[in-house]
């Protein structure tokens, strides 16, 4: 489930790290029993690095492996964090598995599409946020609840919404 | 109810995330003992303790620990299991934030029994908060002696490497999670061999879950039979249930698996808003669902096996009678239907055709055959797939539609819902209008 529509953003660079990245991938690949297990961990590097994952930077990054592109590609393509086209400066991901569901998890989804003006998968005009739908985010205690980038936030009522909504620049 | 909790003894401790903390409630007292014992004790200590698994399958962990093979030619691994997935269970997030250094003594003391050098500790990446205090505690750890070349200054050398998921529910399937480390997406692999003879990195590779491994201290500074003794015949010890829906008080509760769901479903203050019980999911949403007649069951994993269900991973759903059940079973069939690998064919199909067909019973356009249909494309893909993933998902499949067949058919002839005709009264509150 990655973002729907694109966002405006700078003139693209080629996907590339610097030295201290390239070294951090050699750490990280000497630090497995087989290289190869840095993948996932690299994969991630370069999406904080890129913002999301093009083609090129999975050709890049299969370079840095020795393995062809499409071995990577496959590796992107079956995980839910690995975005493969542009997201919001912030990301909200809405939990709608079973708890949520049960204590009002499309009615977050419905009141941040209406909010926000944009469907669930999609990136506000203005490229400030993506809201996703996603499955279980195991914090059902606190049910209806979203992951806010890096945090977890539950017991959601329209005025917490709002309130982050307005933190989020 | 529980005389003292096990599990959960530091989880109120705002101290125990620091070494300091841990240490000052007998922290690494379990770990010093597990070397005076030596790995024969200590695995026989865990088997009178009766643990088994607690991440879903329920396989008793001192016979997982000795398929590791005596005689072998290179390393062996220990692989944890806190890619929590499972929906309707939070508890695992629990011990990491709470408790990391119970489950780093934990993976210390697992290690040290089965001859292990190196472990993983398999992270789901959205657990971003649970990733950075595990990783600051095990930073400690390491500063502190615990995790190095001279584990508490003896000759054992044991290094513990943090791997963060990608977001991918299978990736908690042990041999998918395998997978995923070796930087393959997450697809399972056929058994046999299974991981104890050929795992992570094509080595012997024991794959045991958060909860489980930080059962072991208590387990080791206590006695075996004294955990054995708080469990039933078949399961010994406490676990940690998260409760979860509607309930009163959501949250993590620990208690003896030989406590009752209607005991639990009382210490989680029962239904709110004086509505009814309709329904519960006892052990994660692979687990069939129980009527509200059928909860006095007890906890254990052999009594959900009796009563046609099972313990799971012990996250316990509760549904109120203003649940629509198949709006319930949408929810659900759409999960198994987006974490289905696709690797194999019975699953991947018939993950997609059932939430079809729940879809179009909730838009009205189902037809009378469809609740067969589900039974039989559910059964029929039973025991035909590499992993569990398809035998977890016709639990839930089949269990809603047998046990509340009345509102599927209802859904099916009148095109709407009998249980909530009306529209939700706030958006917040409220469920899918359908």
């Amino acid at each position: 489930m990655t973002g729907g529509v694109a966002a405006p953003g700078p003139p693209r660079t080629p996907p590339r790290f610097d030295d201290a990245q390239l070294a951090e991938v050699r750490r990280l690949q000497a630090l497995y029993p087989e290289p190869r297990a840095a993948l996932l961990p690299v994969l991630r590097m370069g999406q904080e690095t890129w913002g999301y994952l093009t083609l090129e930077a999975e050709a890049y990054v299969a370079s840095l492996f020795g393995l062809a592109p499409a071995h990577v590609h496959e590796v992107v393509t079956f995980y839910t964090l690995f975005y493969r086209r542009p997201v919001g400066r912030h990301v909200l991901a809405v939990c709608h598995n079973l708890s949520c569901s049960l204590r009002g998890a499309e009615g977050v989804i419905g009141y941040l599409e209406q909010k926000l003006e944009v469907q669930a998968g999609e990136t506000t005009r203005d490229g400030r946020v993506t809201l996703l739908r996603v499955e279980c985010l195991c914090a059902c205690e606190v049910a209806p609840m979203m992951q806010v980038d890096d945090e977890y936030l539950g017991e959601l009522t329209p005025e917490k919404i709002d309130a982050v909504l307005e933190g989020l620049r | 109810m529980t005389p003292e909790p096990v599990l959960s003894r530091n989880f109120d401790r705002l101290d125990a995330q620091s070494l300091a903390g841990y240490r000052s409630t007998g922290g690494y007292q379990a770990l010093r003992k597990a070397f005076e014992l030596g790995p024969v004790a200590i695995a026989a200590e865990v088997k009178a303790a009766n643990l088994r698994g607690l991440g879903g399958a329920g396989f008793p962990t001192a016979t997982k620990w000795g398929f590791i093979p005596a005689t072998r030619k290179g390393p062996v691994y220990l692989v944890v299991n806190a890619d929590e997935g499972e929906p309707g269970t939070f508890k695992d997030r629990y011990i990491l934030e709470r408790d990391p250094h119970a489950l780093i003594e934990g993976m210390l003391i697992a290690a040290f029994t089965i001859g292990c050098h190196t472990s993983f500790i398999y992270i789901r990446g959205e657990y971003v908060r649970p990733w950075r205090i595990f990783s600051a505690a095990l930073a400690e750890a390491e500063a502190g002696g615990l995790v190095g070349d001279h584990v508490l200054g003896s000759d054992f050398a044991h290094r513990i490497i943090v791997h963060r998921g990608a977001g991918a529910y299978i990736c908690g399937e042990e041999t998918g999670l395998i997978s995923s480390l070796e930087g393959y997406k997450g697809w399972p692999k056929l058994k046999p061999p299974f991981p104890a003879i050929k795992g992570a990195f094509g080595q012997p590779t024991v794959v045991n879950n958060v909860e489980t491994l930080a059962s072991l201290p208590p387990i080791l500074l206590r006695s075996g039979a004294w955990f054995a003794g708080l469990g039933t015949k078949s399961q010994g010890g406490t676990r940690l249930y998260s409760v979860s829906g509607h309930v009163a008080r959501p949250g993590v509760y620990e208690a003896p698996v030989s406590i009752t769901l209607r005991q639990l479903l009382d210490r989680a203050g029962g239904v709110p808003g004086g509505r009814a019980l309709k329904a519960v999911v006892p052990g994660g949403s692979s687990a069939a669902v129980l009527r509200a007649d059928e909860i006095d069951v007890t906890m254990d994993v052999d009594g959900l096996r009796d009563a046609g269900t099972m313990a799971g991973s012990a996250g316990v759903v509760v549904m109120d009678d203003t649940t629509c059940i198949p709006e319930a079973l949408y929810v659900v069939a759409r999960f198994y239907a987006h974490e289905s690998c696709g690797q194999c064919t019975p699953c991947r199909e018939c993950t997609g055709w059932i939430f079809k067909i729940c879809g179009r019973i909730l838009a009205g356009k189902g037809v009378p055959t469809d609740p067969d249909t589900i039974l039989d494309v559910a059964r029929r893909g039973t025991g035909t797939t590499i992993c569990a993933f398809y035998d977890g998902a016709i639990g839930p499949y089949i269990s809603y539609v047998e046990k509340f067949r009345a509102e599927f058919d209802h859904h099916i002839r009148h095109g709407a819902c009998d249980v909530r005709p009306g529209a939700p009264a706030s958006p917040l509150t409220g469920a899918t209008a359908h």
